[in-house]
């Protein structure tokens, strides 16, 4: 056992080794490259989303105040909450009712002036700035102008329907019209959704239209075979962000409420305005708020988290399947 | 043959969903730990307060106090007159004012650790929670050591800032709701007084009512719609020397005649003038808080609401010659010249650092006649002491002394704090705006009033 022997027979014992580290050390490095990179948004994930969630999830079987410690109740904020809650069916119905309606509105009507305004030759710059103005008002601004102008007694709208002889309805004061009032509200205010149909619009290719032009197809079939299937992931991603904001539907409508009931106040909480006429605007997340910071209840308020995250992943895992956008093979 | 190949299968999936299953456990596991970590470290993250106090009251006071209030302008100016008085009274303690502070800011201010020695709220719809909670400290052993008498603060105040017999605050002024009527149009109409019963108020509103050509109202005598500014079941109690809840926390709306009556009686009012046609009228008027509200304006000849009015007017509508009268009752059920009161509740926060100091600046915050007088002649709430209510030191004219005797009458009546918030007048005014547009069974609707309650007690727990 010389010292050669030794040596010959460290390396017969290291190589195998060596050259295993030469076969992982790039993946390793790539991924831990990789785990480096990925961190601040996996820690932003981890406090942001999953902490929370998992916090809701389990304050939700609790009876909690913020001021003790949670109390274990079981499934009684479920039960509750499903069963003897006098308000959920308004909210729930409600909220449901700007999901079905006030969604597809604008979604017609944001692609309706994109499409229009995507022909523009003269002045395009002014319509679309003209087009797109609205959205960048404050919510808040723009509902209290709305409840204003749409005033029965006062406001212009009414004035403007008596002049020609038509009775206008009682608008954000009348159960029935609160709702549609605010659908008005949101198509005024379409200019975010309009901004991007109008670039999908106008990168849907010139040739493809001159093409079916040239085979004798009409402008409907043209914007239903060429226009609508290539713009589709755009429309698809208006559906997927409006149907979570409509389900999260609250500044508006509460203000709207606030105003309306002629209650409107400065930091002076809320609560007893909400839902204003009648139980016609309280929407879901408005009556979760109430539920946690008016009456103290965050397990309940938890409990109902828990449902809307639950009812919102579903939603969209059936709108993404219907409208097919998030599918691997298409991207 | 057959068996064996089904064993063959079984025995191959078995071995490639092996691991799988393995790594899927893994998940599993480290989910629920997670999870469990996560409610671990959720369920310490709240915190105790409070502990016994010392046998006799400090001799000297000295230190540093700090006071969160929800006062802004004007009215914090006022505050801080007050807390000048305290520092001045005592020269070796600062009050450290933290004013425009919510009672959302405050609950998340207390159940964060953070330190504040006396927390001052507009509504005693907190008193629930923070009695039962021990985010206000309990003020008994204080109250009996210093020998307080709280026989000088009015029953329905003492009422509502204790829980089941926990004291966690005392009351620092309050709002007193009363007849508002506009007198120019009262003697216009041949209307010599103001309404004493239902009765009254229903023809003197009608008399005043006028009504545009085309049959739409042009001037009001008085809305009887419940959601009309400070129209609500709690302002409009006291016509029926109203009941809310039983000693069990049980609702008692549905059982009382007196509800029953009230209801009827407002529903019919509004069918005679016509639910749509008030509607129309009241969504045309100004904001309740602003320079047009409709009394103001003189498009409401007659309102209930609060004492607070008399400074909007002096402010605002300085010509509107108006007069203030008790809000009118049911005949042989409510008591004429008592009201509803509720006002601002002040406790000692379970983290304060300085609970001695802390009682002593509430101390004199509430039971100080002089501090109360001072407090309501700035702020024009009514004091919280009869002795206050009282004094020749405060500034009481005509209009004001209704409210002021509203306050001191023993029939004035509140109602009672539940750990909820005091849902149960939403409950009930839910309720209330429904019935008065589309009617229905007024029995089945009270009854249903009550099981909801009734089961929202259950939600919110002891």
């Amino acid at each position: 056992m010389s010292t050669a022997t030794l040596a010959a027979g460290a390396t017969a014992t290291a190589t195998p080794s060596a050259s295993r580290r030469q076969r992982t050390s790039p993946d390793a490095r790539r991924r831990r490259v990789a785990l480096v990179m990925l961190a601040p948004a996996l820690l932003g994930l981890a406090i942001f989303f999953v902490y929370p969630l998992i916090a809701s999830i389990f304050y939700s079987f609790t009876r909690y105040n913020q001021l003790q410690d949670p109390e274990f109740v079981g499934l009684l904020n479920y039960r509750y909450l499903f069963t003897q809650d006098p308000q959920i069916a308004a909210a729930v119905t409600n909220t449901l009712w700007f999901v079905v309606i006030l969604v597809p509105v604008r979604i017609v009507f944001a692609l309706l002036v994109a499409g229009l305004l995507a022909r523009a030759r003269a002045a395009s710059g002014f319509w679309r700035t003209l087009f797109y103005l609205p959205a960048l008002v404050p919510p808040v601004a723009s509902v209290v102008a709305f409840v204003f102008l749409f005033n029965p007694g006062t406001g212009p709208v009414n004035q403007i329907l008596r002049a020609v002889g038509i009775p206008g309805p009682l608008w954000f004061n009348d159960p029935n019209w609160s709702k549609p009032s605010l659908v008005i509200l949101g198509v005024w205010v379409m200019g975010d959704m309009m901004i991007i149909f109008l670039a999908a619009l106008l990168e849907v290719p010139r040739d493809l239209y001159e093409a079916a032009s040239l085979d004798g197809a009409s402008g409907i079939q043209q914007v239903r075979h060429i226009t609508l299937p290539t713009i589709s992931p755009v429309i698809g991603f208006s559906v997927v962000t409006g149907v979570i904001a409509a389900l999260q539907y609250f500044t508006e409508a509460a203000v709207a409420s606030g105003v309306a009931s002629g209650k409107a106040t400065v930091g002076g909480g809320t609560g007893s305005g909400l839902g204003y006429p009648g139980t016609s605007l309280l929407t879901y997340t408005q009556l979760l708020y109430t539920r946690g910071f008016t009456s103290f209840q965050f397990g309940y308020a938890s409990a109902m988290a828990v449902v809307l995250f639950v009812i919102t992943a579903v939603l969209l895992v059936l709108t993404m399947r219907r409208i097919s956008i998030f599918r691997a093979e298409e991207s | 043959m057959p068996a064996r190949s089904t064993r063959a299968v079984r025995s191959t999936a078995s071995r490639t969903t092996a691991p799988v299953r393995a790594t899927a456990r893994r998940r599993l596991a480290a989910a629920l730990a997670l999870t469990a970590a996560t409610a671990t470290l959720i369920a310490g993250c709240t915190s105790g307060g409070g502990g016994a106090i010392d046998k006799t009251a400090p001799a000297h006071l000295k230190g540093t106090v700090s006071l969160w209030h929800f006062f802004t302008d004007r009215e914090a100016k006022v505050v801080q007159t007050a807390i000048d008085g305290f520092e001045k009274a005592n020269p070796d303690v600062t009050v450290t004012i933290h004013a425009g502070q919510d009672d959302e800011k405050l609950q998340k201010a207390i159940s964060s650790g953070q330190s504040i020695d006396v927390g001052l709220s507009y509504t005693t719809a907190i008193v629930g929670s923070f009695c039962s909670s021990g985010a206000f400290r309990d003020l008994g052993p204080y109250v009996k050591r210093d020998k307080v008498d709280l026989g000088d603060i009015p029953q329905a105040e003492r009422d509502y800032t204790e829980y089941k017999g926990t004291r966690c605050t005392l009351p620092v002024l309050a709002d007193v709701s009363a007849l508002m009527y506009n007198k120019a149009q009262f003697a216009a109409a041949g209307i010599a007084a103001p309404p004493k019963t239902l009765d009254e108020l229903k023809a003197d509103a009608l008399k005043l009512t006028t009504y545009n050509a085309d049959g739409s109202i042009k001037t009001l005598g008085f809305n009887p719609l419940i959601d009309f500014y400070e129209n609500s079941p709690e302002h409009w109690s006291p016509m029926i020397d109203g009941q809310w809840l039983a000693k069990d926390g049980s609702s008692l709306i549905g059982q009382s005649e007196g509800w029953k009556k009230l209801l009827t009686w407002q529903k019919d009012f509004v069918d005679e003038i016509g639910y749509d046609k008030l509607r129309a009228f009241t969504s045309g008027l100004g904001q309740e808080f602003s320079a047009d509200n409709a009394f103001q304006t003189g498009q409401v000849a007659m309102q209930i609401d609060g004492e607070y009015r008399s400074a909007f007017i002096a402010d605002q509508a300085p010509d509107l010659d108006y007069g203030t009268a008790p809000t009118p009752v049911l005949d042989g059920i409510g008591h004429y010249g008592a009201s509803y009161v509720a006002g601002n509740v002040a406790g000692i926060a379970k983290g304060s650092k300085n609970p001695e100091l802390a009682w002593a600046l509430l101390k004199y915050l509430a039971t100080d006649t002089d501090t109360q007088v001072a407090l309501a002649n700035g702020l024009k709430n009514t004091p919280t002491l009869t002795s206050a209510l009282t004094s020749p030191k405060l500034e009481v004219d005509e209009n004001y002394r209704t409210f002021v005797d509203a306050a001191a009458n023993e029939h004035t009546l509140t109602s009672p704090a539940t750990t909820d918030g005091a849902a149960y007048l939403k409950t009930f005014q839910d309720a209330w705006n429904d019935y008065q547009e589309h009617g229905g069974d007024l029995t089945k609707i009270l009854k249903k009033v009550d099981a909801d309650i009734d089961a929202a007690n259950q939600l919110a727990g002891p």
